[in-house]
């Protein structure tokens, strides 16, 4: 019955989409982290998304017709840190520059936004599906 | 009598079943890079399940194996033509989606409520009264 599929595949997109709040949380708290060291410092972390393409379901035809969303991974943002000149800071290096993390709040905010509205399009989709076998299986009531 | 007793309904309720599956797939690849959003084409189906559209095989020897077509709805997944190209490679646009995610839960409620008033119906002839 492909109606119970929706929940795995709505499922896992909410698991996903949870991951990428995540991350974009991490992202913002992390928005003014300092150090005095290049290769310590904060990088901005986003998620790989992947279709869950090896699934058993034979589906429409063959075709494996619902599939999933996973994480593949958590990539670090390539970015080059901001060097900022302040002697008095206590990571100051020698040269007196301390490193601020690569992360763009902008791009965290829309990206927060973007995972919001998949995130309640995934919950609308279970909903319906819900209300949608509640419905079938009252069938001639 | 009562094998085709709920007439397309019975099919297109399985059908728009299998719908929500590829439509919450779509969805649910939203921002998934490179996916490519598909459908199912209802018209082609529903063609196919039309014995009088294509030429049928007929067993004139009792060696003969029957191919029944009915059975298995035909068609296949089809890939959706996005409006506008994404740099990632993804075609799945939210507002389609969604607006064919309505239309089918629309049809399917229809196919159910068909078959829900058939039912009744018999319910009500076979009571009497």
């Amino acid at each position: 019955m492909s109606l119970f599929n929706v929940f795995n595949v709505a499922g896992s997109a909410l698991n996903a989409e949870t991951i990428r709040l995540n991350t974009t949380a991490s992202n913002l708290a992390n928005a003014e982290s300092v150090n005095g060291d290049e290769s310590k410092v904060y990088r901005a972390r986003h998620p790989v998304f992947q279709t869950m393409m090896n699934t058993d379901e034979a589906g429409f035809d063959g075709q494996a017709a619902a599939v999933g969303v996973r994480v593949l991974g958590v990539v670090e943002s390539k970015a080059p840190a901001t060097m900022r000149y302040q002697p008095d800071h206590p990571l100051a290096n020698k040269d007196g520059y301390v490193f601020m993390s690569n992360v763009n709040s902008i791009e965290e905010m829309t990206n927060m936004i973007s995972a919001n509205r998949s995130f309640a399009t995934n919950v609308e989709a279970i909903n319906t599906a819900r209300d949608l076998l509640l419905k079938t299986i009252a069938m001639g009531h | 009598m009562f094998e085709n007793i709920f007439g397309i309904h019975e099919q297109a309720l399985l059908l728009h079943g299998q719908r929500i599956g590829v439509l919450a797939t779509n969805m649910a690849n939203a921002d998934t890079p490179n996916f490519k959003a598909r459908d199912i084409d209802f018209s082609e189906v529903l063609a196919g399940t039309d014995d009088s559209a294509r030429l049928a095989m007929s067993t004139t020897q009792a060696s003969h194996i029957a191919m029944n077509n009915a059975e298995s709805a035909g068609g296949e997944l089809k890939y959706r033509n996005p409006f506008q190209a994404s740099l990632d490679g993804n075609t799945v646009e939210m507002p389609v989606e969604q607006a064919a995610f309505s239309e089918n839960n629309v049809r399917y409620q229809a196919s159910l409520m068909f078959i829900n008033s058939k039912i009744a119906e018999l319910q009500f002839v076979i009571a009497g009264q």
